[in-house]
């Protein structure tokens, strides 16, 4: 597989509590499995500032260079990023699935794929093979789970935090790599201008309100146990009865595979 | 509403009481009135009172009248006023997650902002697709449902799913797009349908209010604040869910027939999972074992036959008959299992408050007024060894059969 052309999309991430500079959780985890597939031909891109000394991180990993568009914070990454992969000829996109400053809405992958008309595979966990032009990848699902897919390519591809967890980030190639800036045309974000930005108020906690007219309703809706109440109770009966009913209730909720 | 028959001794006391200051207040309707033909009715279950001793009394003279006989306790059920919405000035189109075919808690708090964002001239169309087993909808909030079935829709099919709600765009044209901003689905087809209708969608939407909405922004350290867009993924507890009307679901047709697309991602279907490996607290499906489970080895052949992941209660962890990690309840894990099946564990309240987020109980257990049983939806009273081995055989029956349909 490592003669895959593929391009990964890195951000300046925050760290969640001091909110520094750091590189990008989901973002390196899509390096991370970069590297499994194309080794050091791995691709990375970044739309921003090319003097960001926290990108250096993602070449500590093991990569010799990283593509930066250049662009002020605060302008539209999406239309110089689509330019640009339309014409690099990658077979594979890989990006995080959320950025973790600014709006982070989770729309650039969706709207790369949209506009350069390419399939999208959310939660990317594993690539398996890649074969006639076509891709067999596993998706992570919640709890735990996996979906088989296959895709045609080229495809662009978000990654969560089922991905393999980034290798660390060495300091001496982090130094010697090159981050390589290309003047492109900057297009200004409309949304910052009509929306705000603030620092996240804690969510209010959701009190149980109870809907009681009587005294007598309120206090039976304060001292009742947790019971779903109304349960099925089978007594007597022969341990194959029983178990032929679990196993019904088994097989209506989805649970036997 | 039980059929007792409930005295009330002081209200017969005062009905017969001629000088009590409510004794006016406790004597019976009337027993006889003017019928429509003009026959007189009598109603002989209403005369006479129940005495002291419990015995019937008719007192002819007259004087006397009185006990309220059978008092009735209020019905349970009450009827929630209906909300019709005959000509909707506009739809809010919901798209419910719809895990295991029900509405999850999330798609609920949503179906609630959706109702407040309708108001009292919109309707709230939810579109669901594939087969469902919900039967509430009513009382969820949905004023219109838009069931788009076939096997187009099975499995994973983000793309024809979104070519369906394109149709259902250039129908209804719905004021407003709600979906669940969850990995279980919403959240990707929320932003893929937002790239397809060009739309900037509003993400992890917490609260809707006067036309502004705020949401989590970046790595969850900032709030975007913003007018309210037509598309809007929302969080968990977004809104309050609807409990105080009914709707009408009133099904609804797509006019014409939804494009079929040439699929570029094919579903190869789900890949098995080690089920040890995945963590107790995301787990699905757990088969839970406590002090009643007496053949260990048993129960880890059950385990591995269900294809569940193992949990356990405190006393049979302290027994050393499961790890630590394992254990289920307030010390242990709080797990959110969709179905959760307990064998030989009796309920003590710290084990209950771990599995308060799970949907379906399966209890198995020899007493049968453990409370367990009372959490349970299904319940079976008998020995832990001989069901687990019965479940064993009828899951491998099972299996096999599928193997020889798919040979
Ligand atoms: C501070 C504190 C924290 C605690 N935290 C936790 C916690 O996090 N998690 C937890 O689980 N517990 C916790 N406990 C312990 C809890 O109170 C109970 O003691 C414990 O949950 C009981 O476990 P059990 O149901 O397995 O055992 P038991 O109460 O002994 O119940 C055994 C059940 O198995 C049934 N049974 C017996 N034989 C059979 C058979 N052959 N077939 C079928 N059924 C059979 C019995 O009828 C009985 O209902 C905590 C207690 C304290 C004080």
């Amino acid at each position: 597989m490592t003669d895959l052309n593929i391009i990964t999309l890195v951000s300046v991430g925050a760290h969640p509590t001091s909110g520094r500079a750091r590189r990008a959780e989901q973002d390196a985890r899509a390096v991370e499995l970069g590297l499994r597939l194309a080794g050091e031909r791995l691709q990375l891109l970044h739309a921003g500032d090319p003097r960001e000394e926290t990108l250096r991180a993602y070449l500590g990993m093991g990569l010799g260079e990283m593509a930066v568009l250049e662009q002020p914070p605060g302008a539209d990454a999406l239309p110089v990023l689509a330019d640009y992969l339309r014409h690099a000829g990658a077979q594979l996109v890989l990006t995080g699935s959320q950025a973790e400053t600014g709006e982070g809405s989770g729309m650039l992958p969706f709207l790369l794929a949209e506009q350069l008309g390419w399939p999208l595979v959310v939660g990317l966990a594993e690539v398996e093979k890649i074969e006639k032009g076509q891709a067999q990848v596993l998706q992570a699902l919640p709890r735990g789970q996996r979906r088989r897919l296959k895709v045609r390519l080229p495809f662009i591809a978000s990654v969560d935090n089922a991905a393999p967890a980034a290798r660390q980030s060495a300091f001496g190639p982090a130094r010697r790599g090159q981050l390589q800036a290309s003047e492109v045309a900057i297009v200004d974000d409309s949304l910052l201008a009509e929306a705000q930005l603030q620092a996240a108020r804690p969510r209010p906690k959701r009190l149980k309100v109870i809907k009681a007219k009587t005294g007598a309703e309120r206090m039976k809706a304060a001292t009742a146990k947790a019971s779903g109440g109304g349960g099925q109770v089978l007594k007597d009966v022969s341990a194959q009865a029983g178990a032929e009913a679990i196993f019904k209730l088994l097989v209506e909720e989805g649970v036997l595979r | 509403m039980s059929d007792i028959i409930r005295r009330d001794p002081r209200a017969e006391w005062i009905a017969r009481n001629r000088l009590h200051p409510l004794h006016a207040a406790m004597q019976k309707a009337e027993t006889s009135w003017m019928g429509p033909n003009g026959i007189v009715r009598k109603n002989p279950h209403a005369v006479g009172f129940i005495g002291p001793n419990g015995i019937k009394r008719i007192d002819r003279s007259g004087a006397q009248q009185g006990g309220s006989g059978k008092r009735t306790t209020a019905s349970a059920v009450v009827q929630l006023p209906l909300h019709v919405i005959e000509q909707p000035a506009f739809y809010i189109a919901v798209v419910p997650d719809m895990i295991g075919g029900r509405l999850s808690a999330h798609d609920k708090d949503l179906l609630g902002l959706a109702n407040k964002l309708a108001g009292s001239d919109g309707a709230v169309v939810a579109v669901v697709f594939g087969e469902y087993k919900e039967n509430a909808f009513d009382t969820a909030g949905v004023d219109r449902l838009l069931h788009l079935d076939g096997e187009l829709f099975d499995g994973y099919a983000p793309e024809q799913r979104i070519l369906a709600l394109g149709a259902v765009e250039s129908q209804l044209a719905p004021r407003h797009w709600l979906l669940p901003d969850s990995r279980t689905g919403g959240g990707e087809l929320g932003r893929r349908l937002a790239a397809k209708l060009g739309e900037r969608p509003a993400t992890r939407v917490w609260q809707v209010a006067e036309g502004q909405c705020i949401g989590r922004a970046g790595a969850g350290r900032e709030d975007l604040v913003r007018r309210a867009p037509r598309l809007i993924l929302a969080a968990v507890e977004c809104a309050e869910p609807v409990s105080d009307s009914r709707h009408e679901v009133r099904p609804l047709e797509l006019q014409g027939k939804i494009a079929r697309n040439l699929p570029r991602i094919e579903d190869l279907g789900a890949v098995a999972v080690d089920p040890a490996l995945i963590p107790m607290a995301e787990a699905e499906f757990i088969l839970s074992g406590g002090n009643g489970v007496k053949d260990w080895t048993l129960f880890h052949r059950a385990a591995v036959a269900l294809g569940a992941t193992e949990g356990a209660s405190r006393v049979a962890v302290d027994d050393g008959f499961m790890p630590r990690n394992r254990q289920v309840g307030a010390t242990g894990t709080w797990v959110t299992a969709r179905v959760y099946m307990a064998v030989g564990i009796s309920g003590a309240i710290q084990h209950l408050q771990g599995i308060g987020a799970c949907d379906k109980v399966v209890a198995v257990n020899m007493d049968p007024g453990c409370d367990m049983i009372k959490r349970a939806d299904l319940s079976v009273i008998g020995d832990s060894a001989a069901i687990l081995a019965a479940l064993i055989e009828r899951v491998a029956a099972y299996r096999q059969a599928g193997e020889r349909d798919a040979a």
